[in-house]
Parts: structure tokens; sequence; C-alpha cells
């Protein structure tokens, strides 16, 4: 399980999160809703160690993340689809995902779920040697995903995966985190699409300005007039 | 005057040493700028370090040269790291110009430590046999490192491609070098790639500075100065961050420094501009180097 304890970070005098709480249980889909700059992606990095907490906790399995570096993180099962997908433009995709086992040694079992990337993404399968930045973006957010995969994720953190896609490749996306939420992977989803990501989730957590200030199941909060007037786009 | 070919091979065998040197230092640069978008200012005096590494080896501890070599190539690499670990780690998040000035910073230490530590006078690099006679081809006759220099400089080449393109360090390498956080998103290990980086980087440089004083066998302490300026040079015509464009660069700015001097002894007391106008002219009609990509930068 993951808790977030009374979290907070500040870019130089900016105070993006403001001593935020949550969990995610395992084996659950937990999404966080907010608007733009509510401090969702920042959480995320916070969580991973790409930015540094100024206060407040992360722990993992009862393990203290907090001060502990990105890599040694990565190690304990908690990864990250970043905004963006950031995947590697210059190496092809099969180095990317290379790139995602690479701190493992268990070659066979490597090269099994290299497979299993392959048959989640058969056009991954067709482009492999090509290069990612050749790719379109729906292609890099499915090689974002499958190179997290290929890091075995226990808790699959995904920011924003469906920013500037299709809406067809926004329900494959959606699908494929229920699956690997199916096989056991706990999932914690950032997302806009608040419609999207609600109807996935077992928890929700809506983040405004730095603070939480509402939760509830994935139902519960769709049917929540605050948020449906906020972030669902109908009238309240 | 229509030049003999005899000389010409004479210059071409001359050009080919010179830019195989340039090449190695030049590589060093690339890489470093690769990885960390940053100019090792202070490359130059590691090249120049090596040199005296193994000056010292072999005059002072009387070691057989290529156990001297080995030490001296193995201490600089060492040297590279150290470096990095102290002058350029601490500012791994600070602007990037806040590094460069410590590089400056770090290039002005190592050649005034070495001005206090081994001594101003120019000191003479000890003849070693191999590489110290004159093979004669016909009527072209060259030093015998000349031949030695393109060789150890495409066999390095093949290694270090090898390792960069085929090794999982290099995987690595070239992950860090596109986006530092999605790397540690992968769980790579930065610094220690940094680290890796500049070692090669280093031991390069110090094969540089070992040849080099064997072709022109006399060591100071600034000796790393105008070879440095020039091997940057030569990284940024080939394309800064680019191996390959690099070792071009090395080759072109060699040759033209060899030919040109070849061609018009009148301009001999400018060979070291030639560089520089050879740098304008690229940047003014290539900017982003030879074998470059032009990079979009976001604002």
């Amino acid at each position: 399980m993951l808790k977030i304890d009374n979290l907070s970070v500040h870019y130089g005098g900016i105070h993006a999160l403001q001593g935020i709480g949550f969990e995610v249980p395992d084996g659950k889909i937990v999404t966080l809703i907010g608007a733009n700059g509510a401090g969702k992606s920042t959480t995320l990095k916070a969580i991973i160690g790409l930015v540094a907490a100024s206060s407040g906790s992360v722990s993992w399995n009862g393990e203290d993340l907090t001060g502990m570096m990105t890599k040694d993180i990565v190690k304990k099962g908690v990864v990250l689809v970043p905004e963006g997908r950031r995947v590697f433009p210059n190496l092809t995709v099969d180095e990317n995902l290379s790139l995602g086992a690479f701190s493992r040694t268990d070659k066979p079992v490597v090269a099994s779920d290299r497979d299993k990337v392959f048959s989640l993404f058969p056009r991954l399968k067709e482009r492999m040697k090509q290069k990612a930045g050749t790719l379109s973006g729906g292609e890099q957010q499915m090689l974002a995903v499958g190179r997290a995969l290929m890091t075995r994720p226990k808790l699959l953190m995904m920011d924003e995966p469906s920013l500037g896609l299709a809406p067809l490749i926004v329900k494959m996306i959606f699908d494929i985190v229920r699956e690997i939420n199916k096989e056991g992977t706990t999932v914690l989803l950032i997302e806009q699409n608040a419609k999207a990501a609600l109807e996935v989730a077992d928890r929700g957590y809506v983040l405004e300005t730095g603070r939480i200030t509402l939760t509830g199941t994935g139902k519960e909060l769709l049917a929540d007039d605050r948020v449906r007037s906020a972030y669902l786009g109908e009238a309240g | 005057m229509p030049m003999e070919l005899s000389t010409f091979f004479q210059q071409l065998a001359n050009a080919m040493s010179l830019g195989s040197l340039y090449a190695l230092i030049a590589i060093g640069y690339t890489m470093v700028y690769g990885i960390l978008r940053l100019i090792n200012f202070a490359h130059g005096d590691v090249f120049m370090l090596g040199a005296y590494f193994a000056f010292y080896a072999i005059t002072l501890l009387a070691m057989p040269w290529w156990i001297a070599f080995a030490v001296a190539l193995g201490l600089t690499a060492v040297f590279g790291m150290g470096l990095e670990r102290m002058a350029y780690r601490p500012l791994r998040d600070s602007p990037k110009i806040s590094v460069m000035i410590s590089a400056i910073g770090a290039s002005f230490l190592i050649q005034n430590l070495g001005v206090v530590i081994f001594g101003g006078r120019p000191k003479s690099f000890p003849s070693i046999p191999l590489f110290d006679t004159v093979v004669r081809f016909g009527p072209v006759s060259v030093l015998s490192v000349s031949l030695f220099i393109p060789v150890v400089t495409l066999v390095s080449l093949i290694v270090l491609l090898y390792i960069v393109n085929q090794t999982k360090t290099g995987l690595a390498m070239r992950a860090v070098s596109t986006d530092l956080d999605a790397a540690r998103l992968m769980a790579i290990d930065v610094n220690r790639t940094v680290s890796i980086t500049f070692g090669i980087g280093s031991f390069l440089a110090a094969l540089g500075g070992i040849m080099w004083t064997m072709k022109y066998p006399q060591l100071n302490p600034l000796m790393g100065v105008m070879p440095g300026l020039k091997c940057f040079i030569a990284a940024v015509i080939g394309g800064i961050g680019n191996i390959q464009g690099a070792v071009l660069g090395g080759f072109i700015l060699g040759a033209l420094e060899i030919l040109i001097v070849a061609f018009l002894p009148e301009l001999t007391g400018y060979r070291d501009a030639f560089a520089f106008v050879l740098l304008i002219v690229v940047l003014l009609v290539k900017p982003a180097g030879l074998l470059g990509k032009a990079q979009a930068v976001k604002v």
C-alpha cells in the first residue's frame, strides 16, 4: 500500500502541494483528478523522487520513500509513466523497452514480458526497429506504457495518459489500465479526463490548488454535483 | 609552383596524425556535452595531465613505457571522474552558466597547479625507440609515432562506438543524454553513467596527450590550452554531441591546418587562426555543425 501523509512541495516561493494525504490500497485503481496546476503531476513526481518534498512522508508497504533516489524507488516496483510520455525519441522501440527492464537481471522473464507487451500492443512489434520519435502520439503512449510494464511494476502511476490522444486510443489505454490492474498491479492514475478516470477508478481524490478537497469511490464522485459541474462540464 | 607528389604524401601523413589527435580529444568534449550539455573547459588540461602522468611514470618511477602509459591512462580517467564529482556534480541542478564558470575555474586551477607542481619550465619527453624512429617510404619520411596515431585513434573509435551502441552502459548513456529525468525513471544510475562518460572522455584525452608529446616531445603545464580550444572547435564543427561528428571535425581541422601551411607557407604565422575562422564559417552556414541536427529549444 502507498500512503501519502501531509506531503508538501515548494517550487521556490510557490507552495505547490500544501500537505496532502491519501492512500492507494493494493490491487486498486485510485485516481487523482483536478484542473491544470492543481498539483497532480507534482504529487507523482514527489512520490517517485523527481522533486523533493519539503515536508510530509511517502511510504510504500511500510517503507519510507522520502529522500530516496528515483532509481531505488523504481527498483522497489513503483513506476511512473510520465506526462508527455517521455519516450526516448532517438532510440528504437526495442531499445526503449530494454530501458524499461534496465535494472532487471532475470533475462528469460524479461524476454517473456517483452512478448507480453507485444501481445498487448501489436503495433509496437511491427515498429520494433523504428525510432520512437517517428511513432504517432498514440503509439508513443503505448510505448510509454509498455516500457513501464517492462519494469514489472507493483504500483503503476500514470500521468495524463489520455492527453492529446484520439478517443479510440484513449479507450484502448483505459482498457489496458483495467487489464493491468486485473492482473494484480496497483494503479495510481492522474487525469484531466475526469469522467474516463472515475469510471475505471475504485477510489478518487479531487485536488484543488495543492489541497485534497473531496474524496469518494469513483461512482460517488461521478454522481457528485460539485465534481459534475467543475470537472465533467455539466450544469450543476 | 606545382607541388611534388612526395610533398603531398608527406603533408597528408602529417594531416592524418594531427587530425587523429584532434579527433581523440574532440570526442571527450562531445561526449560530455552530449550527456550534460556542458562544455568541459578543463578537458584540455586533462589532456595535459595525461602527458605529465606518463612522463613522470617513465622518468621518476622508471616504469617501462607500456606500463607507464597504462598507469597514466588509468590515472587520468580517475582524475576526470573526480573532476566531475567535485566541480560539476554539486551544480547538476544549477543554471548552466554556473556549471560553465565552474568548468573555467577548474581549468585555471589545473593549469596553475600544474605550474606549481610540475614547474613552469618545459620538460622533454623521454625517447621511446619504437615511436621515435624515422620511417621512410621513398622520399616521404615520417616519425613512427605518426603511423601509430591514426591506428590507435581508429581502434579507440571502434571500441567506443561499440560501447555506446551495443552495451547496456552505452544504452544508459544514450538515455541519460536524451532525457535525464526519464532516464532516472528507468532506474538508471545517472551519477554512475555520467562518471563513466567522464572516465572515457578523460582516458581518450590522456591517449591523445601521450601521443601528442611523443610527436611534439615537449611538455608544459599550458600545453593543453590551444589543443583544447581547437578540439572544442572540432567538436562544434562536426556537430557537438555527435561522436562521429567530433572525429570528422578533428580530421577536417587537422588537415586544413597542415595543408594550408603547406600550400601557403607565408600564412604559417596564422596557423592557429584557421580553426577560429573555420568555426565562424561553420556557425554561420550550419550552426548545428556538419553532422549535428538542429534542435528546437522549448522556451
